[in-house]
């Protein structure tokens, strides 16, 4: 049976997690075996919540199954599709079914996936939605109301350390941790150093009087860098351009753009080992996340070229 | 003001079916300054229409008229005395002057020429950008006047989301991210301390719809109201 995550994440020196995507259908084979694959190589699994607005199986219910075959899951729950009672509810749902630790993020824009022609909600955004959960938590809904039984989550978030500019999202990572935000999981770091630097910044914010109060009761606050795989330079090239808060810097797609042919995977493997490599010698932070959209089953490669494996 | 756009000519001829006679009822405020159903579009309008109807051998008689405003019972009365020529009224009114036409002269069928699209300003020449959702509970004071629940796709009170792309909105490209303008803006007046309150959930409830606005002057009962 997997340790909770809350306990991993106070006691563990270096915290790894991984994303999985559910299916978009009705067959889960290949997600059981993603399961399975991990569930005793990381700390916790993550499931993404209808990824870039893309209509899937519902995170909810690929959470079930990681407990059911014996991982530990992570529900990312995101505002896009749903208002503040649905979300509620989905809350207290994902409690009843054994959920523990939720991950609270505004989501993709609808017009960004495969229906485009959606009603986007937006009802709460990230923080409100960490407040919900605190609400959920203390046995109050958010209207005020009694609830029989509360939920006891530990409550995630995420945060982009390339931002540009980064100050507005400074402010926001401080008023998540003031919402109740226990871990954060980063968007994809390439860079290091630049890292390194985000660190020091959160580090400080996170040393802030008001926040060192939120953080007494329940320890301090982690960070996992986020660790997206790189499968090409042509892919390395669409994320510079495309998403926002990735930075691939150029050396890298150099040295995924020599690889001989059908090698490329290969290497974006080693890349991403000996960034956690080099972010767990350094301490950098407490640990990774990584998502390795669409190539789950290359995770464990990844762990054992960072020598974690 | 309302912006709106007109519809594309195939889409009105298909609207107007059959219809013999036509008034083309233009609306003097709104939207004739963002040029899409005043005086001169109604001119054009009406001109298109005819020639088509021409080209296609097509008996039709389409008339204008451009009232000051449609969203007002007044300007529309003096129709009465010859709406009866017509088999339909084609309005190039935003979706409120279209509504009270077809209130107005609920024997008639009325038609939109437009699409509204929204409360904006004038950027630039012939560029009208959104500035406000009517929300109801304006929260403009805090954001140093940019309106986040307008100008963020996603409607966010306490911050950008991670789509912000240098200084841009990931949703559009060409739209700034309203929360890096925020942020500048407050920076420049000296006023972060704004940004640091966490927001609470918006309510919604001012934005239950239909919404009605009654003017405390004109309350029965109200000391300044009707005697």
């Amino acid at each position: 049976m997997a340790r909770a995550f809350r306990d991993v994440l106070q006691e563990k020196e270096f915290v790894v997690t991984a994303e999985i995507g559910p299916p978009k259908g009705t067959d889960v084979s290949r997600l059981v075996h993603h399961i399975e694959l991990l569930r005793d190589r990381v700390d916790a699994l993550n499931v993404t919540d209808n990824q870039s607005s893309v209509m899937r199986v519902s995170s909810l219910a690929a959470c079930r199954l990681i407990l059911e075959h014996g991982g530990e899951p992570i529900l990312q729950l995101t505002c896009r599709d749903r208002n503040r009672l649905a979300l509620q509810s989905e809350l207290l749902s994902a409690w009843v079914l054994g959920v523990r630790n939720v991950l609270c993020l505004t989501g993709d824009y609808v017009t960004l996936g495969d229906h485009p022609e959606a009603k986007p909600v937006f009802d709460l955004d990230s923080v409100q939605l960490l407040q919900t959960v605190g609400r959920l938590n203390q046995g109050q809904d958010l209207a005020g109301n009694n609830l029989e039984g509360a939920t006891d989550f530990l409550a995630g978030a995420v945060v982009t350390p390339e931002a540009d500019p980064l100050e507005p999202q400074l402010i926001k990572f401080a008023k998540k941790v003031r919402a109740g935000a226990r871990f954060f999981q980063t968007q994809a770091v390439y860079d290091l150093e630049r890292f390194r630097r985000f660190m020091e910044q959160a580090r400080r914010l996170m040393a802030d009087s008001r926040l060192a109060t939120e953080q007494s009761a329940t320890g301090p606050v982690k960070i996992l860098a986020g660790i997206v795989l790189l499968t090409s330079a042509k892919m390395a090239r669409y994320m510079n351009e495309h998403v926002p808060g990735i930075m691939v810097p150029e050396h890298l797609i150099q040295e995924l753009a020599g690889a001989e042919k059908g090698k490329a995977l290969q290497v974006g493997i080693q890349i991403a080992g000996r960034l956690i490599r080099q972010i767990y010698l350094d301490r950098l932070c407490d640990g990774v996340h990584i998502m390795a959209i669409g190539r789950e089953e290359r995770v464990p490669d990844i762990l054992a070229e960072a020598g974690l494996g | 003001m309302i912006v709106a756009e007109r519809k594309p000519l195939e889409e009105i001829e298909r609207m107007l079916a059959d219809a013999e006679r036509v008034l083309v009822v233009g609306c003097g405020t709104c939207v004739a300054v963002c040029m899409a159903g005043g005086e001169k579009e109604v001119e054009l309008l009406a001109g298109q229409l005819r020639m088509r109807a021409e080209a296609a051998g097509r008996r039709r008689r389409i008339d204008r008229v451009t009232l000051t405003r449609q969203c007002d019972r007044e300007y529309l009365d003096p129709l009465a005395a010859y709406v009866d020529e017509y088999d339909v009224l084609l309005s190039t009114a935003c979706g409120a002057g279209v509504q009270l036409l077809a209130e107005r002269f609920d024997g008639k069928l009325v038609l939109p020429a437009l699409n509204t699209r929204f409360i904006g300003v004038a950027e630039g020449p012939g560029l009208w950008s959104q500035r406000c959702l009517a929300c109801g509970e304006c929260l403009l004071d805090r954001t140093g006047g940019i309106c986040p629940v307008t100008r963020c796709p996603k409607n966010l009170l306490n911050g950008p989301c991670g789509g912000t792309n240098h200084g841009k909105c990931e949703v559009n490209p060409e739209n700034d991210c309203a929360w890096t303008l925020i942020y500048r803006r407050l920076e420049k007046l000296g006023r972060l301390d704004l940004l640091d309150a966490i927001q609470p959930p918006k309510d919604y409830r001012p934005m239950t719809k239909p919404a009605r606005v009654a003017h405390p002057a004109f309350q029965t009962g109200s000391p300044a109201g009707p005697k």
